[in-house]
């Protein structure tokens, strides 16, 4: 039996197969769950065509966070593939390219930040909760915001919002029986990573500082922490955030 | 199996035509796909993923930024099939 055996879970931001999200969904299916993927916009297309890569292709339901009609009929529309969720994947991220200047970001770029990357996660959260019962898991990815970062700006501080926005949801969410915990990667290139100008800079010192060592292409200690959070074997732990790091949060300089 | 020029071409025009809807006939090997067939980023992922679903082939992210014409995709897809 897998660890995620009779569970249904919501999985989003699943855009290539080098996608954190694509290996969360894969590993979760080779576990026994049965996976619903999340997709908007032109990003759909993509996301349906990298689905059938999956040992079960799921079915993509359009889910743009930042949009509040989305969100309030979400719970709906997820009502044609299942009638309930026992777990959420929140793979969300996005600030435009002027939040990666910090001193020059405008608030215009930032607000969008941190709507779109922690604000998002509460937003999520309600739409998912009338499918969600006692035992459900909401797990999501940051990159440890306790820090300032090269090149991260304006993201490191919505993420930081975002791993507060974490805590909040483990309060609120906690008395229905759900939890909701973070895991905070090393710098995986992916998609998203890459569309950050400089991201190479992070990756260049992670190997070094990283007492297990670090693979910025492999996504999958990540996936199996995110599955393992999403299983039955977290059962009093919400507010947490577990460093998949190769141990980088734990060393001093 | 290795298919010809004129094979991957012909394909790849049908995918471009798919996201796009640009007559396939425009789509030709000296063509730039950002500069004449307007072609943008995201376009372009759509556009990878589904030609390596069709040929067969991986096209590493790090590659894509070499493809800036119709016959940089068709050679790299020629010799990716071998």
């Amino acid at each position: 039996m897998g660890l995620l055996t009779g569970k249904t879970l919501l999985v989003t931001g699943v855009l290539m197969d080098s996608s954190i999200a694509f290996h969360v969904a894969r590993l979760a299916q080779d576990e026994g769950a049965t996976v619903i993927l999340t997709s908007f916009g032109r990003t759909m297309k993509i996301t349906t065509a990298i689905a059938k890569r999956l040992p079960q292709t799921p079915p993509v339901v359009e889910l743009d966070v930042s949009n509040q009609e989305h969100l309030d009929t979400l719970a709906g529309r997820l009502g044609e593939h299942t009638d309930r969720l026992d777990g959420v994947l929140h793979s969300i991220g996005f600030a435009p390219q002027g939040a990666f200047t910090f001193l020059e970001g405008s608030w215009a770029d930032v607000s969008t930040a941190v709507h779109v990357s922690a604000y998002s996660l509460k937003a999520l959260a309600v739409a998912a909760l009338p499918l969600m019962g006692a035992g459900g898991s909401i797990v999501g990815l940051t990159f440890d915001a306790r820090y300032a970062w090269p090149v991260y700006d304006w993201m490191g501080v919505a993420k930081a919002a975002f791993e507060a926005t974490n805590r909040y949801c483990a309060r609120d969410l906690g008395p229905k029986g759900v939890r909701c915990n973070l895991v905070a990667a090393g710098p995986i290139r992916t998609t998203a990573a890459k569309s950050i100008p400089g991201f190479e800079t992070f990756e260049r010192v992670w190997g070094d500082r990283a007492p297990l060592g670090w693979d910025v292409h492999d996504a999958e200690p990540a996936a199996r922490a995110c599955v393992a959070l999403l299983s039955d074997w977290f059962p009093a732990t919400t507010g947490e955030i577990v460093h998949v790091d190769g141990g980088v949060h734990a060393m001093g300089q | 199996m290795a298919q010809s020029t004129q094979e991957i071409l012909a394909g790849l025009a049908e995918i471009v035509n798919e996201e796009t809807g640009l007559d396939p006939a425009s789509v030709e090997l000296d063509k730039s796909f950002t500069d004449d067939l307007d072609i943008d980023s995201l376009s372009m992922m759509t556009i990878v993923v589904n030609a390596e679903d069709k040929f067969g082939v991986s096209i590493p992210d790090d590659e894509v930024k070499n493809l800036k014409t119709v016959r940089d995709a068709v050679d790299f897809i020629a010799s990716a099939q071998g």
